[in-house]
């Protein structure tokens, strides 16, 4: 792993943008418009061809304009045209009860069959997405994980190598007394785990957000994920 | 006449009284003179609160002493899609307190919409001896904990329906709190809660339970436990099976058919989470009986659905997924002449595409095939003026009609029109029409229409629809019975509300959303008139730091004896004499 090499990402379209979608101009027009979703309504009243080129007669944005939107979702508010609040009118524990299914449902991010989720950094100045689909294995998300963050000072010259060695499940325990960074991430049911405890395709599913923590702090983690496990089994 | 009305001791009049349970003829009853009033409110044992802030509980305590049931709703029905934000209010607790000191007999509580706290739950259970019915239906705010109370305190305890609530899940082991002593479950509702409850706890409840008459397990209750389940509680008539999914063994399948076969009161099902086609067969023997069936969470496709549905002659109520598509509606209409209620939901509901095949042809057959079809809850992608008309000619005994096209202003698909005609059908040919929420591109003309012809109707839900304020004005002035409205992303604004502004307080509430109603309007009607609570909504922060002719997020009106209310959070203000005082 070649640490200062800022390898060609297949990222690059993912890379976060600073505006909000679902609107033409800048942030702000974005929040207002979102909030009064009225003058939306009147602006694609009054002129069926608005003035978002994105949006056909029907309403329906592009495709290539929903990619956009989802790929540059603000962290806060899920792109406008693939969810409007409350609509459909769809109970939420309706949706939540479905959502736990094993068929396949349809949320946001698995619109392009991709499971993309937030990686954070502690220290790292902002955010960044993988897809998790794209791996087959926790080899492979530490190696693109390290790429991502390979830039940071914060990890220095062999953090990338350490942070292998944490997502290698046999040298978990012993690393985590050490002062380097530990990945954990927030499964379906909203508590933090370490990654690394079950099988690759259960953590695929399960997995919200991933959070590269400094070791220090995870050490509260293990147990709580030991009891999460039993219970779920 | 007087003499004789006078006559009449107090005792036959109570007597005569107590065959009247309705609430509106209560209500008429009461109203005959102040003799009948004082008489029929001592004797009054079941009230129905549907505003929770409408009165106030020492009003409603100094009013009817003896009460032994009671019925309360706290939040917009809007809250059910997200639009309420946390924190908004319908808290419980102070009814539980006040009732607990005037109502040591009270038997029954079932709420909807309402924060719960296990506080709450506690002081129910210490405070009432002859507890018999629980009810939280969509409540939230309360744990396992406040259930274990419950469970333990209650010894008369006959109903615990938890029926869609948030409950914080701490464990599963509330459920072992009911003494070994106690027996007396009649129904017991638990869908909605995730964790594991001990399984041989539940067996042994079931089993020592002989009144036991519905019974709705979790999705952690598996498959292989179902027929035990079943084997201590043959006179079950209404099941919510646990998950439906396990691999396919012959002796498990063969149990849970046996099982099921001794079922010979059930008349309902529910649950079927994660089902599995291979173990549809095992409720085939009972299908023929009954007159309910909730699929709403099974995710089977058309082909087993239609299967399924087609044994069921006896359904009266059918909830179910797109999955069943129109093939699946058409058997239906075809077998199942009995059926009253219909509600296909969508599986895939943010999709783009479609997923199912699926259309308003579904349920244009069912409108032909089921002649006593007259509650609808209809999921879809398209419709046309012409599909509406023919349901609507089809079935003019139609009460409730609630339609949603997942695309906000679709148009009729084939002519591109509006939706106008297909709904002014609806409310033509619909007299007896009583519930209605529209769906599709619809102008001020459709509203017209409702004005026109829709007397009866009490509740309409609108969202994207209409052009101006004619469409409000239309309803506001010729729906008579209108009690609930609801509206969201629609551009009415102030004149309508102004103009019919004394049509409110005959109303029970009306939510607007997303429209162009002025804080300024908003302060108009909160000042002029008194017994009519206008609160107003802002997560931007006070709507007085903005100019008054800016829109409100969201307005929340609605009529009350008990004044503004003092539990708003930061972001609700009430419009009153004060609010230009407190605002400015």
């Amino acid at each position: 792993m070649e640490v200062g090499d800022k390898a060609k990402m297949g990222f690059e379209e993912t890379e976060l943008r600073l505006g909000l979608p679902g609107n033409n101009g800048g942030g702000s027009e974005g929040e207002v418009a979102r909030k009064r979703g009225f003058s939306e309504t009147v602006d694609l009243k009054l002129n069926l061809s608005s003035k978002d080129p994105g949006i056909d007669q029907n309403g329906n944005t592009s495709k290539l304009q929903r990619e956009k939107h989802l790929l540059a979702a603000d962290p806060e508010k899920p792109p406008a045209k693939a969810q409007v609040v409350g609509w459909p009118p769809v109970r939420s524990f309706r949706k939540n009860m479905f959502s736990v299914q094993k068929s396949s449902t349809e949320d946001c991010e698995q619109k392009l069959n991709a499971t993309f989720v937030k990686v954070s950094m502690d220290g790292a100045p902002y955010l960044r997405k993988v897809d998790l689909k794209m791996y087959k294995s926790y080899q492979e998300l530490s190696h693109a994980l390290g790429k991502m963050f390979s830039s940071f000072s914060t990890i220095g010259n062999c953090g990338s190598q350490g942070m292998k060695d944490f997502l290698n499940e046999s040298k978990l325990v012993d690393l985590l007394n050490g002062t380097d960074y530990v990945p954990t991430y927030e499964d379906k049911d909203g508590d933090w785990m370490l990654v690394g405890d079950v099988p690759w395709e259960m953590f695929a599913e399960s997995c919200k957000r991933l959070r590269i923590m400094k070791g220090t702090d995870a050490t509260g983690l293990a147990p709580k994920a030991m009891e999460k496990l039993k219970n779920r089994c | 006449m007087l003499r004789m009305a006078s006559s009449f001791p107090e005792e036959v009049l109570e007597h005569v009284f107590s065959f009247i349970y309705d609430d509106k003829d209560r209500n008429a009853i009461s109203m005959v003179c102040k003799s009948w009033y004082e008489i029929e409110r001592w004797c009054r044992r079941r009230i129905f609160v549907g505003n929770c802030y409408a009165v106030s509980p020492p009003m409603v305590i100094r009013r009817f002493p003896e009460v032994r049931s009671v019925e309360l709703k706290g939040k917009p029905h809007f809250a059910d899609f997200n639009l309420v934000p946390e924190g908004w209010g319908g808290y419980v607790y102070p009814w539980i307190a006040a009732m607990a000191t005037a109502y040591p007999w009270l038997e029954e509580i079932r709420l909807k919409r309402m924060v719960v706290t296990d506080e709450a739950l506690e002081l129910i259970a210490k405070s009432f001896k002859n507890f018999k019915v629980l009810v939280l239906s969509s409540c939230e705010g309360f744990s396992t904990d406040g259930l274990a109370a419950i469970a333990a305190n209650c010894r008369n305890l006959k109903e615990l329906d938890l029926r869609e609530s948030e409950v914080d899940d701490l464990s599963g082991h509330w459920l072992s709190h009911f003494p070994d002593s106690y027996t007396s479950l009649v129904s017991l509702n638990i869908s909605c809660l995730g964790s594991e409850v001990s399984f041989s706890a539940l067996e042994r409840l079931v089993g020592r339970c002989p009144n036991l008459r519905t019974l709705r397990l979790n999705r952690a209750v598996p498959l292989d436990r179902l027929a035990n389940i079943l084997c201590r509680a043959p006179q079950l008539v209404e099941l919510g099976t646990g998950t439906y999914s396990a691999e396919l063994q012959p002796d498990v399948f063969s149990s849970l058919a046996g099982a099921f076969s001794g079922c010979k009161e059930l008349r309902s099902l529910s649950g079927f989470w994660d089902a599995v086609p291979g173990y549809l067969p095992a409720i085939y023997p009972i299908c023929p009986s009954l007159t309910s069936l909730n699929l709403s969470y099974a995710t089977i496709q058309s082909t087993d659905l239609t299967k399924l549905v087609s044994q069921c002659q006896s359904l009266q109520r059918l909830w179910v997924l797109d999955y069943i598509e129109d093939i699946g509606l058409e058997a239906l209409a075809a077998f199942c002449k009995d059926l009253r209620e219909l509600r296909v939901f969508p599986s895939e509901p943010f999709a783009q595409e479609p997923n199912v095949s699926l259309t308003e042809q579904g349920l244009v057959s069912v409108s032909e095939g089921c002649p006593k079809l007259h509650s609808v809850l209809y999921f879809c992608r398209q419709m046309t003026n012409d599909a509406l008309a023919t349901i609507a000619r089809n079935r003019p005994n139609m009460t409730r009609f609630r339609l949603c096209i997942i695309e906000p202003r679709a148009p009729d698909y084939i002519t591109l029109q509006p939706l106008d005609d297909g709904f002014g059908a609806i409310v033509e040919h619909c007299k007896d029409l009583q519930r209605l929420s529209m769906a599709g591109l619809l102008t001020d003309r459709v509203f017209e229409h409702i004005g026109n012809h829709a007397k009866k109707l009490e509740m309409l839900s609108v969202a994207f629809a209409g052009d101006s304020d004619l469409g409000l004005h239309h309803v506001l002035s010729g729906c008579e019975n209108l009690r609930k409205l609801e509206i969201r992303d629609c551009p009415f604004g102030d004149k309508a509300l102004l103009v019919n502004a004394a049509k409110l307080e005959t109303m029970r509430s009306l939510w607007m959303s997303s429209c162009s109603v002025s804080f300024g309007a908003c302060k108009l009607l909160g000042q002029k008139i008194p017994r009519l609570n206008v609160e107003v909504m802002d997560e931007r922060g006070p709507p007085g730091s903005r100019p008054e002719s800016c829109p409100v997020e969201k307005l929340y009106i609605y009529r009350t004896v008990a004044g503004p209310r003092f539990d708003m959070p930061g972001f609700v203000w009430t419009m009153d004499e004060d609010s230009a005082l407190r605002l400015s």
